[in-house]
């Protein structure tokens, strides 16, 4: 179980509880966080559910499998810090993890 | 007008596979579909990538599940209009009208949506006055090449279209590429064409850039591009061009006056029906309790809704329930020999 922050566009803290196993993306649309899309449902094949991983986490995180990166190029507004938050796995390890969510996702 | 039995908007797996129960059942239908081709997801977003889950198919590629689909209804001759967003559907009496962006009205008693995740549409710059600019200076697709001769293009994206389209543009025009990164995602030959030709001074190449604003009257006349570091730059430009991929938009759907929860629609376990009579949705698009996004999911949902068309297609007639490997008269519609 790991504790995991959404920050919306407007500013807004929402921090849920998601189980270990689950993706990022999962416990943002299990928990009604706003602004992640996921339209492909996980299948690394549409950018919507992309994120702003705060730095100090960021390298933190497993490094992107092929493929993300060029998803990524698709996503709005892609960063340095940009992930697809459905290629992010909880674990104990991202207790505490925030991320923040872009504007717009398309 | 055309009028048929049921008219599916989609024409991705689901779809296919839904075309092919109604055939079978004995019943009329076309397809409508916004892409310029048959396959839905399966053929834009993965063609060459393996799928493992399809019932009795070990392994297969997006393009080949699509190609078996379409080898599938072969025997029907089915109407496809590919390139035809499907924009209103109305009650009229006891069918519905579906009218197309393009004016292609169909009339039937039952609307199939196998519509994924509502229609692809490129992907647009997050600079907002680019919508300004849009269809006169600024382009998500190239209809007519001529128009950038002699004239300065702006092209971004780091995959085949971006790529394809700046060696191609590079003969007759000043070419600037930019990309966010600097690795490209398009094929490998293209790459090192790319990168032999902005050797040569004939595309100018910015990587690790991207927009971040848009200059001009009526139409283009310059962008600013910035990189991580915020460095900024400058570029006198006539043409943008943004090749970002596809998006799904649920589009039009919305205004159907459907049940719509997370750009889903709510469907019954019965019918596959939506909350207006004689529209159904399956596939990716439809929501149940248990509902799984899976292409198998999609093939059980369209055979359902196929005989639930049945009733209102044919009012007078009862459907029966027959198997292919024994019924006359499936065997005829598909062309085959008997026993």
């Amino acid at each position: 179980m790991a504790k995991i922050t959404f920050i919306t566009h407007d500013n807004k803290n929402h921090t849920v509880d998601v189980q270990n196993g689950l993706t990022v993306m999962e416990g943002a649309v299990q928990n009604d966080i706003p602004g992640i899309d996921a339209d492909c449902g996980g299948g690394m094949a549409c950018a919507t559910c992309h994120v702003y991983v705060k730095d100090d986490w960021f390298d933190k995180l497993p490094a992107k499998e092929d493929g993300e990166e060029d998803m990524l190029d698709m996503a709005f507004e892609p960063k340095k810090n940009s992930r697809l938050s459905c290629q992010i796995i909880v674990s104990d390890d991202l207790d505490g993890l925030e991320v923040n969510i872009p504007s717009k996702q398309s | 007008m055309n009028k048929t039995d049921a008219l599916i908007i989609g024409a991705g797996p689901t779809g296919l596979f839904t075309a092919h129960q109604l055939k079978l059942i004995g019943l009329n239908c076309e397809i409508v579909d916004n892409l310029d081709k048959i396959g839905g997801q399966c053929i834009e977003l993965y063609p060459d990538k393996p799928i493992y889950d399809i019932p009795a198919v070990p392994e297969c590629t997006g393009e080949e599940l699509t190609n078996n689909l379409i080898n599938q209804i072969k025997p029907f001759d089915i109407k496809i209009h590919l390139s035809e967003r499907v924009d209103e559907v109305k009650k009229e009496g006891n069918n519905w009208i579906v009218k197309t962006n393009n004016d292609k009205k169909f009339s039937t008693p039952n609307v199939i949506i196998a519509g994924g995740v509502g229609s692809f549409e490129p992907r647009k710059f997050p600079v907002k006055e680019c919508e300004k600019f849009e269809n006169n200076s600024l382009f998500y697709s190239i209809r007519d090449k001529k128009i950038f001769e002699g004239k300065t293009v702006s092209i971004f994206g780091g995959g085949d279209s971006a790529l394809d389209w700046a060696v191609e543009l590079s003969k007759n025009s000043k070419v600037n590429l930019v990309h966010r990164r600097d690795d490209f995602r398009g094929a490998q030959a293209t790459v090192d064409k790319v990168n032999e030709l902005a050797k040569e001074g004939k595309i100018n190449l910015y990587t690790k850039y991207q927009m971040s604003s848009i200059e001009g009257d009526d139409h283009v006349k310059s962008i600013d591009i910035k990189n991580d570091n915020n460095e900024t730059k400058n570029l006198k430009t006539d043409y943008v061009l943004g090749f970002f991929g596809l998006i799904m938009q649920l589009g039009p759907i919305a205004n159907w006056g459907l049940n719509i929860d997370k750009k889903t629609i709510e469907v019954d376990t019965e019918k596959f029906e939506t909350n207006q009579k004689g529209i159904y949705a399956v596939g990716d698009i439809c929501n149940y309790p248990g509902k799984l996004k899976l292409i198998l999911s999609g093939f059980h949902e369209g055979a359902l809704a196929a005989r639930a068309c049945f009733k209102l297609a044919r009012p007078n007639e009862k459907y029966r329930f027959e198997f292919t490997t024994s019924s006359k008269t499936i065997k005829e519609r598909l062309g085959v020999k008997g026993d």
